[in-house]
């Protein structure tokens, strides 16, 4: 049945928002950045032109560690996309970096039944077409 | 000013819950639009506000198709399945005030035949981005994650780490569901009732759901139409009238992540704003139809509401509860877990028979206030009480 359906491509980021073509623009170069408000130092995910907390307009990119925590996840065993049905079962996953902003990616090299909150997760990057890379997670690498 | 009890449910409209309408989401509409409007004992003629439902059709399609000339107000609420119940806030102030005399509130989608292309089911019309789009599309999508399902699946889990395993409350739930869908005639599920066996071995489609935990898929559509409270009295049936509602928003609503605290959504807000206009207690309703599109989101719910502590509704949902005759009777029609899913339009029509006493096997003896929940895109939510 997969094979038979899968012949829309997967979803990938199509920015039209500026601040969405740049964080792309740095996963492309294998580089996960965050905007950093320079009026209160808050850092922010996903991206916006205002601090939505000072209201200020001054902001910038800084380099994530890449490294954090599994905050949630949700393991996909039946995707409506047809793209996915290959993947199944999937972790989609939310993670919290170190510098506390959160994020929406997929769980690499791990069992789904060894997730767990708080379990520490790093950055891992895959190409997924000419322009885009995709930013990853898989367990810290002892 | 409040809007307590100044505006009134007076006509209820809708079509056959099917998989597999054949037809157009706004024919449907049309349809539900008429008999609500039939209902209310009026005619077309006498409509002068309209609210269409966001993305599947537009003010102007549905007022030349009906053919509703004098059009003094309309308005769209995009709230995904919370906008049903939170359309009513804005009709009850439309009426209040007195710029629309008569609003027809309407919702309907093909939502068993547009979802996935089926052959001769004509395709779904999407007209315009839903509220959250661009986050989906540019940081969701990519990691296989279009869905509902998908999306609350990090809530549900969430919920889950903090408040403990929910089978025992969600198995309830899907059952007690089931069991009074089997009382109501236009049910898509009647006739098939669910055993805790076939619960706890549906497939799982996105943990913690498993598939008896998400609603049902179907084509439909359903209508109100709402006026004062002063013109209601002279309508044909039963005023039920609006005493309490309110609309709330998880902060930021736009995308999930980032909020401080992912467990607490829309309800939250707006379920003490709705009960304090309405002067009730959540205890004082007679039943209660919750938005149903996932049993973790209806425990989420049924704590948000404060029907018990959050982690308690294993406990609170116990020998019957929330069936038909039990102490706290939930989604009397089956809600759209097993009667039908219309955004949830189908929970305000059966709140309203059960308040005018025509829900006929399922009715809730003596029924005097019932609450209505919404809950929709990424959590927000609307509550309404209604009274007869």
């Amino acid at each position: 049945m997969s094979e038979e359906l899968a012949v829309e491509p997967k979803p990938l980021p199509k920015p039209g928002d500026p601040l969405h073509q740049q964080y792309w623009a740095f996963c492309n170069e294998e580089r996960l950045c965050f905007q950093k408000c320079t009026g209160c130092g808050l850092w922010r995910h996903v991206p916006r032109d205002m601090c939505a907390k000072c209201w200020s307009t001054d902001w910038e990119w800084v380099e994530s560690s890449g490294k954090g925590k599994l905050y949630t996840w949700t393991v996909v065993e039946r995707p409506m996309h047809p793209a996915f049905f290959p993947d199944v079962p999937y972790a989609s996953i939310i993670v919290e970096l170190e510098e506390g902003v959160r994020m929406v990616s997929m769980m690499r090299d791990l069992p789904m039944d060894e997730l767990k909150v708080d379990l520490p997760v790093e950055v891992l990057f895959e190409r997924a077409s000419d322009t885009v890379v995709l930013p990853y997670f898989r367990p810290v690498q002892k | 000013m409040s809007l307590k009890d100044k505006a009134a449910i007076v006509g209820i409209g809708e079509t056959d819950y099917v998989r597999g309408a054949g037809r157009t989401e706004v024919d449907q509409m049309v349809e539900a639009a008429r008999k609500a409007i039939a209902d209310a004992g009026l005619t077309r003629d006498d409509i002068d506000g309209l609210m269409p439902p966001p993305v599947l059709t537009y003010t102007e399609e549905l007022a030349a198709k009906l053919g509703i000339q004098e059009l003094k107000w309309a308005s769209v609420v995009a709230m995904g399945g919370a906008t049903s119940t939170a359309m009513l806030q804005n009709a009850a102030m439309a009426v209040a005030s007195g710029i629309a005399k008569n609003v027809v509130v309407v919702l309907g989608w093909n939502g068993y035949s547009a979802l996935r292309p089926k052959p001769g089911v004509p395709p779904g019309r999407i007209n315009g981005p839903f509220a959250f789009e661009n986050i989906l599309q540019d940081f969701y999508a990519p990691f296989g994650v279009t869905l509902p399902v998908q999306f609350y699946g990090w809530l549900a889990t969430r919920h889950e780490y903090v408040y403990g395993d929910q089978t025992e409350a969600k198995a309830a739930i899907a059952m007690a569901f089931r069991s009074n869908a089997q009382l109501n005639p236009k049910a898509i599920t009647r006739g098939r009732p669910l055993s805790l066996e076939e619960y706890m071995s549906s497939r799982v489609i996105s943990s913690p759901f498993r598939l008896y935990d998400c609603c049902v898929e179907t084509d439909g559509a359903c209508a109100l139409v709402i006026t004062s409270a002063e013109r209601a009295k002279d309508m044909p049936h039963r005023p039920v009238y609006i005493s309490g509602v309110a609309e709330g928003h998880p902060y930021p609503a736009d995308d999930i992540p980032s909020r401080e605290d992912m467990l607490k959504v829309g309800i939250h807000s707006a379920a003490p704003r709705a009960f304090e206009m309405a002067d009730i207690k959540v205890t004082d309703a007679d039943f209660i139809q919750i938005y149903d599109c996932f049993t973790n989101i209806v425990v989420m719910q049924m704590e948000a509401l404060g029907l018990c502590e959050p982690g308690g509704v294993a406990d609170f949902v116990k020998d019957g509860a929330l069936e038909v005759g039990g102490k706290c009777p939930i989604n009397t029609h089956g809600g759209l877990h097993s009667q039908a899913h219309v955004w949830g339009m189908n929970h305000l029509i059966e709140a309203t028979k059960q308040l005018r006493g025509d829900a006929g096997e399922a009715q809730v003896k003596n029924a005097e206030v019932g609450i209505i929940t919404g809950w929709g895109d990424l959590g927000d939510g609307s509550v309404a009480v209604l009274r007869r």
